[in-house]
């Protein structure tokens, strides 16, 4: 893709400004880092992080038959959602696949579902031709309201001040609709660091004034801004899956660990067969966590042995300073070779580096 | 911003310090910046012949891996023993603690190939 077809989030300017380095991901150019990814990890991990996801594309569903229409595209469960509650969800291919990992936002008159940037052309292409199911209005809001999640533990005391709404009394994974510093917005809590947090859906408009009253409001707290790279490394650790790594058109989600997802008590959703399938057979390919036992870092899409055989590949890979600042990696296996304990090499520049299986996630927070 | 006097540099970002036939290499602040955290360095063995311009070894940072080139010819002496276990002094002391090895150079010659540290702000400056 060239430079003259990426589009700036709202918050562009700002990123400029905090002298951010800039990299296109899912068709836009976004800060990957501010003062270093290692920083902005122990930020978020310890006090705060404010991260700009405006690249994320927002829909919005109204109708009486959302809820039923959603269940019958997507392998959780949305009608047993309740108000103001927020739900991870897998729109699924006829093979089992994922077309891509989402977040269902339940609200009073409509929902929120927030799509991967690099699968927003596809989703909002597919989602309108499954409209025919009936009783359901889509909206594209994709770079018309921006996305802020402020993660940490210092997150509730940054974000509550500046809300008309009581968030305190928020539950994880709830949402709620209100003013944020005097702009209308979405509050959640919910996020993609394994950190407690907020995401905060507002117009473009008014997202750089809310921005700099973060900034501004976090500075004692030691909130820092935080780049996509910060992002990934958190969301490995954390154990979430990344669109394009450990899911994808290929892999289902039973492959990619989001097993927890799946609810085959469902009447019907695409791929529930292959699924059930999978599910009878227990011999697909899966994601696993893993160890290396030396310094060298892996990276995704190296090599994966058992002794001379080659067994799968690396999906994603991180330092992972929460986890003794082991390299710490995602490969696809399969089940022979995906249980703790098992050990692997991987191929690094023609040299084989010893690992070993772990339990995924790699890190959980303890409150 | 100002390069280091005293050093002589290379298009691929090395800086070299000369004292006699011995030659201290390093990457530039201008490199530790680009590649950002940098978490593992490998470096060519002690008693390794290195020709200059060769591909020597690979720094890998959080998010990318680059090769290493060598400045100058000659035979690997010694390498910085501190960066196994903190190649973070890299980042903190790209024209300092953070040198890579040192070289007895093969040919002195070559060092004249190098760039001054006017040369090589330009580079930089140009590159952005």
């Amino acid at each position: 893709m060239s430079d003259e077809t990426l589009r700036r989030s709202a918050l562009y300017d700002e990123h400029v400004a905090l002298g951010a380095r800039l990299v296109p991901f899912g068709g836009f150019e976004m800060p990957v880092q501010y003062a270093g990814i290692l920083r902005e990890h122990d930020a978020v991990r310890h006090r705060a992080g404010m991260f700009d996801l405006s690249h994320m594309a927002q829909f919005e569903l109204r109708g009486e038959g959302v809820a039923d229409w959603a269940d019958g595209l997507t392998v959780n469960a949305v009608a047993t959602m309740k108000l103001d509650q927020a739900r991870y969800n897998i729109f699924t291919n006829e093979r089992g696949g994922c077309r891509d990992d989402v977040l269902f936002y339940r609200l009073a008159d409509r929902w929120l579902l927030v799509v991967n940037a690099s699968n927003a052309g596809k989703m909002w292409a597919y989602l309108n031709e499954q409209l025919d199911r009936g009783g359901v209005r889509l909206d594209n809001l994709h770079g018309k309201r921006a996305l802020i999640a402020v993660q940490g533990p210092e997150a509730l005391d940054v974000v509550a001040p500046l809300c008309d709404l009581d968030v305190r009394a928020m539950r994880y994974y709830f949402c709620g609709e209100g003013r944020v510093d005097g702009a209308a917005a979405i509050v959640a809590r919910t996020g993609y660091t394994g950190e407690d947090g907020f995401e905060l859906f507002l117009d473009a408009e008014e997202a750089p004034r809310v921005w700099r009253t973060l900034l501004d409001a976090g500075r004692e707290a030691g909130l820092e801004p935080a780049g996509l790279g910060a992002r990934d490394m958190l969301r490995l650790e954390a154990g979430m899956p990344l669109y394009g790594f450990e899911l994808s058109e290929e892999l289902s989600p039973l492959a990619g660990g989001q097993a927890w997802a799946v609810k085959m008590s469902k009447p019907d959703f695409p791929g529930k067969a292959a699924l059930a399938s999978q599910l009878a057979g227990d011999d697909y390919d899966r994601i696993a966590g893993l160890v290396m036992e030396g310094r060298v870092p892996a990276r995704s899409g190296y090599r994966v042995f058992s002794g001379d055989a080659r067994v799968g590949e690396v999906r994603s890979a991180a330092v992972a300073p929460s986890y003794g600042n082991r390299n710490v990696a995602t490969v696809l296996v399969p089940k022979e070779f995906a249980a703790v304990g098992t050990q692997l090499d991987v191929e690094i520049r023609g040299a084989r580096h010893a690992a070993r299986v772990a339990q995924l996630p790699f890190y959980k927070r303890s409150n | 911003m100002a390069q280091p006097e005293g050093l002589l540099y290379s298009k691929e970002h090395e800086w070299l310090k000369l004292d006699g036939d011995v030659g201290t290499v390093g990457i530039t602040d201008y490199a530790q910046n680009s590649l950002g955290d940098i978490v593992f360095v490998e470096l060519p063995r002690v008693g390794h012949q290195i020709k200059q311009h060769d591909s020597i070894g690979v720094i890998e940072s959080v998010k990318s891996v680059s090769d290493l080139f060598s400045p100058i010819g000659g035979e690997v002496i010694e390498v910085n023993p501190a960066l196994e276990a903190d190649p973070a002094i890299v980042n903190r002391a790209a024209f300092g603690d953070g040198w890579l090895y040192k070289v007895r150079l093969k040919d002195p010659a070559e060092a004249k190939t190098l760039l001054g540290p006017a040369e090589y702000d330009a580079l930089v400056a140009e590159a952005g």
